[in-house]
């Protein structure tokens, strides 16, 4: 029975909801008993792997590909057990809509979090398993042989006895036809081929020839372009416009309000429809938060530092009593700035809507929450609306929202009939995004006689994505009654222990808490999300206590990372790659970092040299230990990627806000690091394997990039610094 | 109308003459590898040549590239063989994401141009594209291979 057409629609935009809010979500998915038709002629062997004649083979891939490869790893779990050709192996992204329609046979879509093959692994593995076996089975059939007289390799199915042999295109058919089984063994890692190994990833060559399509590439007959313009004011409301000023202008096709804050000019090009809706008069209710700046904004975190009431994310001991008896107390306070994603490629949608049906294409991180906003903004049942994947011009976490789609299909509306693409300028983009949030962070140390840290007070004053995101995800994971309403995301890097962002270090004493301070800005997941302020509040102000004490700072970590074997080897790793307790080349300084963040364990050593206000960082080590390294290449060009990132962000970057509205509109005030100023990055992949959850890839090493170049800093110069980005110091990279 | 010569063919194209060179060949065109990332000349993602240069078509008035060849990612490769800077991007795996890598490849393509053997510092200097993905690593690797191939 077809589920899709009786989907109860609030239910399903909950549950998708719930999916994309970076949370484990216990999820049952019930792939296996559901055997569909094919969409088409082409044999379906189970819902995750379709073999063409020509042995073929379309692995279904749901999680979305922006760049961190996860296509292509997710393809080498499945080709493995599938024991496939791997030159023959290539992928195509199901609907979300065919998905619904399916009982959700191939599970989450949602592409955050560092979740794609973390999540997955198991499976999608069973998934090319059950295929395997079935093309076994339909051979075994063909030939009156049981098919554990059989043998597999490369796609060619062998019966030695009677030296016969086929290929996986010449039985999809009939194997098509056989029941899913439900027994599945995986492989051992140890002995993969295809999985673990350095493979070229799938979607290269149109990505060098210009004939990938992005969203913004996205053409259909009949289409007209639209630009938007919101209400700088995040709150604000569009009040009125006057069309007829600008109803003359080349191309402009319709005005539109798209909703309660946000007007569209719909036009042949998009550059007419940009140049329009720029003309175009508007009268905006800015509101109450057009009172809101910066200042405010921190002075009203810098109350949170010593608020009575917090949330508690993590304790043990008691550290107020500790801190009060201590001998000897360090204190210092941190603060982490708004920052935009700044995704390459500018929010876009392209919407077509008629009265029967509502469809989009569309890059987005989660297709089930696109399709949500796509039933909520067309009005119609989900049996009558899909969404169209393209790969992404970059996510970051940005396009795990939906406003964008949501905008598209208010538009389309208003045109049926006609596809309407939908761009956000890159100034839309910047002054209308979802921050990284802000945060301040009260740091506080105390030691014994004997120079051993005794205790330790981190309370941050912030906001919480949750709150404003998934505000039905608030309490997750605690059951403290005085914890109600507590963001257990802000504690990423600082969680107890036995969560996957748990706290690197074993101190007798110790409390971390947070005052939620939720200011009007919209707050987003940002690559890392709240890993990257609390690995620089914790790493940075590990090497404090340690110079406070005098004491070498990795000797210091070490002292404290009992019971912490995997934080320790991860730290180890990069200060034996940096040459940490050697002697650095003449003017070249070192600094540490670790931290553990989506069940993978992290760590950088960076040397920098300093001179006049520019930093030049020589080479920075980075260490991961992921559990298993599905593909080491890819993995160690997310560890250089993402410490671009994060050194981007650390040097340059901050979205200020004036009068309730961002102020930096486009990279002339919001900088991005350029190769002249690119580090040399050094990979080291320590996976431990064993039966351990799988970590992330896509996120966790960007927190350590910025805490070492910052420690490598101080002992270059003695001087800490602890508010950011580093432009505000007049530092640059060089 | 405005005659146009895209990747060796002209075409006359009706289009307001101000337009961005950028915007022309996407949607006039229908060359969409040429990537729309900041529209003020910050981030290459838009890099085309003019006349064998390198230039940010986003800041550039389609009046101004009348009478030039212009050639884009689409063009790049000769007689469906790849460009030398297109296969070392291939042998690199650099792309991730990929969006900024028509700008970079033809950014790339035009300092190979100028400069067959180019250095660390050539690159540092010519390279200027930026890339949020943080693929620069692999670029400058790909760049010494094309220059050696």
């Amino acid at each position: 029975m077809n589920s899709g057409a009786n989907l109860n629609r609030r239910s399903f935009l909950i549950t998708s909801a719930a999916a994309s809010g970076g949370l484990a979500v216990g999820l049952a998915l019930p792939f296996g008993p559901e055997k569909a038709a094919a969409q088409n002629s082409t044999p379906e062997i189970g819902a995750w792997v379709v073999i063409k004649p020509d042995d073929t083979v379309i692995v279904r891939v749901v999680r979305s590909e922006m760049g961190q490869g996860t296509v292509t790893g997710l393809c080498q779990l499945v080709a493995e057990e599938l024991e496939c050709d791997w030159d023959k192996v290539t992928w195509e992204y199901p609907t979300p809509g065919e998905s619904v329609a399916r009982k959700r046979v191939w599970g989450d879509f949602s592409t955050g979090g560092s979740r794609g093959i973390r999540t997955s692994h198991q499976y999608v593995r069973a998934g090319g398993a059950a295929a395997r076996e079935m093309l076994k089975q339909a051979a075994a059939n063909q030939w009156s042989v049981s098919a554990a007289e059989l043998t597999v390799s490369k796609g060619v199915i062998t019966h030695k006895a009677s030296n016969r042999s086929t290929t996986y295109g010449k039985v999809a058919e009939a194997a098509s036809k056989l029941e899913v089984p439900q027994d599945i063994k995986l492989k051992d890692p140890k002995d993969w081929t295809i999985a673990g190994k350095p493979l070229k990833r799938l979607d290269t060559t149109d990505k060098v020839n210009g004939k990938m399509i992005y969203g913004m590439d996205v053409k259909l007959p009949g289409m007209l372009n639209a630009a938007v313009r919101a209400c700088p004011v995040f709150g604000g409301l569009l009040k009125s416009f006057d069309d007829a000023k600008i109803a003359s202008m080349p191309g402009v096709r319709k005005v539109v309000r798209v909703n309660d804050s946000t007007v569209a000019v719909v036009a042949d090009t998009w550059w007419q429809a940009k140049t329009a809706v720029e003309a175009l008069p508007v009268v905006w209710d800015e509101g109450e938060n057009a009172k809101v700046s910066s200042a405010t904004i921190a002075a009203w975190l810098k109350e949170g530092l010593d608020a009575q009431e917090a949330f508690v994310g993590n304790s043990n001991g008691d550290a107020k009593a500790a801190l009060a008896s201590a001998v000897k107390r360090v204190e210092a306070v941190y603060g982490y700035p708004y920052q935009n994603h700044a995704c390459m490629e500018p929010l876009n949608a392209t919407a077509l809507y008629t009265p029967d049906k509502c469809e989009v294409w569309t890059g987005t991180q989660n297709a089930e929450a696109a399709f949500a906003s796509v039933l909520e903004a067309s009005g119609l049942p989900a049996a009558k609306c899909d969404v169209h994947k393209t790969i992404l011009g970059g996510g970051f976490g940005r396009r795990g929202r939906s406003d964008y789609v949501a905008q598209a299909v208010s538009i389309a509306k208003q045109m049926p009939g006609v596809p309407i693409k939908l761009i956000w300028s890159r100034e839309e983009d910047m002054t209308h995004g979802t921050y990284h949030p802000v945060m301040q962070a009260k740091m506080v140390g105390g030691f014994d006689a004997n120079n051993n840290l005794t205790a330790l007070h981190i309370r941050l004053s912030g906001q919480s994505i949750v709150a404003r995101l998934f505000p039905q995800n608030l309490d997750k994971g605690d059951t403290n009654p005085n914890n109600k309403g507590m963001d257990i995301l802000t504690f990423q890097g600082l969680q107890r222990p036995g969560l996957e962002h748990a706290f690197g270090y074993t101190i007798p004493n110790l409390l971390i808490d947070h005052s939620m301070r939720n200011p009007h800005v919209p707050p987003g997941f940002w690559r890392g999300v709240n890993i990257n302020q609390n690995a620089i509040f914790t790493e940075c102000f590990i090497d404090e206590l340690a110079q406070s004490v005098g004491q070498d700072e990795l000797e210091f970590r070490r002292k404290l990372m009992a019971g912490l074997p995997r934080n320790l080897a991860v730290l180890n790793a990069v200060a034996e790659k940096i040459g940490w307790g050697k002697p650095a080349p003449e003017g070249v300084y070192r600094g540490l970092a670790q931290m553990m963040a989506f069940d993978s364990y992290v760590a950088a050593a960076a040397e920098v040299s300093v001179s006049g206000g520019k930093i030049k960082v020589q080479r920075i080590v980075g260490a991961t230990d992921c559990t298993f390294a599905v593909n080491p290449a890819q993995i160690e060009r997310q560890v250089a990627g993402s410490f671009v990132y994060g050194l981007s962000a650390l040097f340059y970057q901050e979205c200020t806000v004036k009068d309730g509205a961002i102020e930096q509109t486009n990279f002339h005030e919001y900088n991005s690091m350029r190769i002249a100023e690119m580090p040399k990055v050094e990979a080291v992949l320590v996976p431990s394997g064993g039966n351990s959850r799988w970590g992330g890839v896509g996120e966790p090493t960007i927190c350590v990039a910025a805490p070492a170049v910052l420690n490598a800093y101080f002992k270059a110069t003695g001087q800490r610094i602890r508010s950011f980005p580093l432009k505000n110091h007049n530092i640059s990279l060089a | 109308m405005i005659a146009l010569t895209i990747n060796g063919q002209t075409r006359n194209i009706e289009v307001n003459p101000d337009t961005p060179l950028l915007w022309v060949l996407r949607e006039q065109a229908g060359l969409t590898g040429t990537k729309y990332g900041c529209g003020i000349t910050q981030c290459g993602a838009c890099t085309v040549h003019v006349d064998g240069v390198a230039m940010r078509s986003c800041g550039l008035p389609v009046s101004a590239a009348v009478g030039k060849q212009i050639t884009t990612i689409e063009g790049l490769a000769q007689n469906g063989v790849l460009h030398k800077v297109q296969k070392a991007w291939i042998d690199n795996d650099v792309p991730q994401c990929g969006y900024c890598q028509s700008g970079m490849i033809m950014a790339v393509a035009a300092l190979l141009n100028e400069k067959p053997k180019p250095t660390d510092d050539d690159i540092n200097v010519a390279i200027t594209n930026i890339c949020r993905c943080g693929t620069f690593q692999q670029v400058r690797d790909a760049i010494h291979m094309a220059a050696s191939a």
